[in-house]
């Protein structure tokens, strides 16, 4: 009985194709939106989550130069007005877990006829152990190459495919940093898009005195544009922010009420507001998207009222011969169901297919979940029985003389 | 005599009226009808066009319901009963020959004639057998996968013929069986509902011309929406006298 009437709704679909298409169109449309959106808001969440893991805990970055200033121009384009002795200092603090220095800026590097123009980043060992960024091969400096500023490099998975390709292994070689020769000691693992969407693997990492010294010159001796400070736990978090700013203010003489020439900031807080954007981000795509299904299922509804008026005399001789009211409200409901779930599985296969297209061609992260296409599934079933459902009750309800008179 | 022991009413009309709703108020076609019909029984039913032959045959098979009056099928008040009940009825009770066929357009013959199998939960082998021996017993079997507007109206009036037996159905209502069919045609099919008059089966037909009305054993005639005539055919009367 079901296998029969759902034949006859797969005949009924052919019998008149252009408008089954049409109507399908509409679930295709919204299915496959719904599928992209939820990909795309997905794939920026992930990525958005492993930037922050990667990113390291309960971090905190001490920029030089004035709160009020950007935090990317302030960090690179003033005078720095911190130094190694600040980090040490805040070393000493509660709370604080750890302590990186950094200075940085850009470079030309060369090895053999290869060049490349990328990030070089001077600090001390513990910058991989705060940042959690390990080694895939090699071993990282140590605290006696800061000492006598050794010209060795880390280096990332970008700079090193650039300059040396699959063939070489890096290790050990001596590549050219602004004319002086480093030799690599070892090659930093992946860390992936920052959460400003830098590649993080284009990097050099060096001892913070052989930047200071022998790459960047020097303004003041051992100043440095960043500090980073790990806090022991979230709980500690705020002791640490405020304990920073109380230490830097004391030792910058800077008086109660005036500008500072530095500036905290929380970096896990600014993550989970990023996080919090793209979570905002994602729900607005799948609403937006909604929509269209909703449009789509209206689509559904309106077609099935016409084909109930038009086959009005196909149902008075259905029920003239012994159809009951629940024979043709199932036909008809089950035409909804058979158009929307076969425009769905249209819809999520150009979901699916449009998200690969767009991360092929913006290399951004797309995620089809099984989830997203359940959902989508599952959605545009209900939609079909929904919107299936008033025509197809209204076609059962036709009494079956008045029916077969219909012209 | 001998009829009146066995007889027991498939069909028993009392003071049956129907108008129509139409633009001008209530139209009445059937003034204060009164039928018996027993088991087995062959009636044919004749009378002028407008007179209300099939406003009644439409009654009788269930689709339309009467303004007033009663109607008691197979001993249970139609009114009465659950729309399901009603939907079961036209399904298996009664086979229904409309006067303009209504064959679905889009389904082959095989499949317009095994429909009726369809509501009562048949599996599709056993429904296409049946309906293909009734498409040969009509003279279609050639014809099981054409289309109803690819063969003769009168070859549509065969399907139609066949759709209302397939589901072996105590009752015949037919509306013109023959209307559009030539005389050796139709004498085929008079013939065939003879013999399913044999087998027991009720016979209700609706015709104009008197021959074929001459096959049933009794005419009644309908003159503006009363029976004005209910008699045994000739044939009927040779058989009892
Ligand atoms: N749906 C309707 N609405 C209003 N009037 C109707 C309707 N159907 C039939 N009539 C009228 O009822 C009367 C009887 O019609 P009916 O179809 O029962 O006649 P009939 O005896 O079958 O005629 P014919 O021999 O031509 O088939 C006619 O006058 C017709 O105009
Ligand atoms: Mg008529």
């Amino acid at each position: 009985m079901f296998t029969a009437m759902l034949g006859e709704a797969w005949h009924a679909m052919g019998a008149n194709r252009l408008r089954t298409f049409l109507t399908m169109l509409g679930m295709v449309i919204g299915v496959g939106a719904v599928v992209l959106m939820m990909a795309i808001g997905q794939g920026a969440e992930a990525s958005v989550k492993r930037s922050i893991s990667a990113m390291g805990s309960n971090l905190f970055v001490v920029l030089s130069g004035p709160p009020s200033m950007g935090g990317a121009r302030s960090a690179t384009g003033n005078a720095p007005s911190l130094n190694v002795k600040d980090a040490n200092a805040i070393a000493e603090l509660d709370g604080v877990a750890g302590v990186a220095p950094v200075t940085m800026g850009k470079a030309q590097i060369v090895f053999g006829s290869n060049n490349w123009n990328t990030d070089i980043l001077g600090t001390t060992p513990s910058y991989l152990d705060v940042r959690s960024w390990y080694l895939s091969s090699g071993y990282a400096f140590a605290e006696s190459d800061i000492r006598s500023a050794t010209r060795v490099a880390l280096i990332g998975k970008t700079v090193a495919q650039n300059i040396f390709g699959d063939d070489i292994d890096p290790l050990g070689k001596t590549i050219r940093i602004k004319q002086s020769p480093f030799v690599i000691l070892g090659v930093l693992d992946s860390k992936g898009q920052s959460l400003d969407g830098r590649d993080q693997d284009d990097t050099i990492i060096v001892p913070l005195t052989t930047a200071q010294r022998k790459l960047f010159g020097n303004q003041l001796p051992g100043s440095v544009r960043q500090i980073i400070v790990q806090a022991e736990s979230d709980k500690a978090m705020a002791m640490t922010e405020e304990g920073i700013n109380g230490l830097l203010n004391q030792r910058h003489n800077i008086r109660e009420g005036a500008d500072s020439d530095f500036s905290v900031r929380n970096l896990t807080a600014i993550a989970n507001s990023a996080a919090e954007t793209t979570r905002t981000m994602s729900l607005l795509l799948g609403a937006i998207a909604s929509v269209s299904l909703l449009v789509g299922g209206i689509g559904i509804m309106n077609i099935m009222l016409v084909s109930v008026t038009e086959r009005t005399r196909e149902i008075g001789i259905r029920m003239a011969i012994g159809a009951r009211q629940r024979d043709i409200l199932m036909q008809f409901l089950l035409e909804a169901i058979v158009i929307s779930i076969v425009g769905c599985l249209i819809g999520i296969g150009i979901g699916v297919g449009g998200a690969v297209l767009v991360s092929i061609f913006t290399k951004a992260e797309v995620i089809v979940s099984t989830n997203s296409v359940l959902i989508a599934f599952s959605v545009a079933a209900s939609i079909g029985v929904f919107f299936g459902f008033y025509p197809a009750r209204k076609a059962a309800k036709l009494n079956p003389i008045e029916a077969l008179r219909y012209q | 005599m001998q009829k009146n022991i066995e007889a027991k009413a498939v069909i028993e009309v009392s003071n049956l009226y129907k108008d129509y709703q139409t633009a001008a108020g209530p139209f009445p076609v059937l003034k204060d009808v009164n039928l018996r019909i027993e088991n087995g029984d062959y009636v044919a039913i004749m009378g002028p066009s407008g007179s209300g032959k099939s406003t009644f045959m439409n009654i009788l098979g269930c689709l339309d319901k009467p303004t007033k009056g009663k109607y008691v099928l197979d001993g249970h008040a139609v009114a009465t009963m659950e729309e399901n009940a009603v939907a079961g009825v036209r399904n298996k009770t009664i086979g229904f020959v409309f006067q303009g066929f209504n064959l679905l357009a889009r389904s082959s013959l095989l499949d317009n004639v095994a429909l009726p199998l369809v509501y009562s939960g048949i599996e599709k082998p056993e429904r296409h057998k049946r309906a293909k021996v009734l498409l040969e017993k009509v003279g279609l079997g050639k014809h099981i996968n054409s289309r109803p507007n690819q063969i003769s109206g009168g070859q549509q009036q065969r399907v139609a013929i066949a759709r209302a037996l397939v589901n072996n159905p105590r009752l015949i209502l037919a509306d013109e069986p023959t209307g559009n069919l030539d005389s050796v045609t139709s004498e085929e099919i008079m013939a065939l509902f003879g013999e399913l008059n044999k087998e027991g089966i009720t016979i209700v037909l609706v015709t104009h011309e008197t021959d074929i009305a001459e096959h049933a054993k009794r005419q009644v005639r309908f003159l503006d929406g009363k029976i004005v005539q209910d008699t045994l055919t000739n044939s009927q009367l040779a058989e009892v006298l």
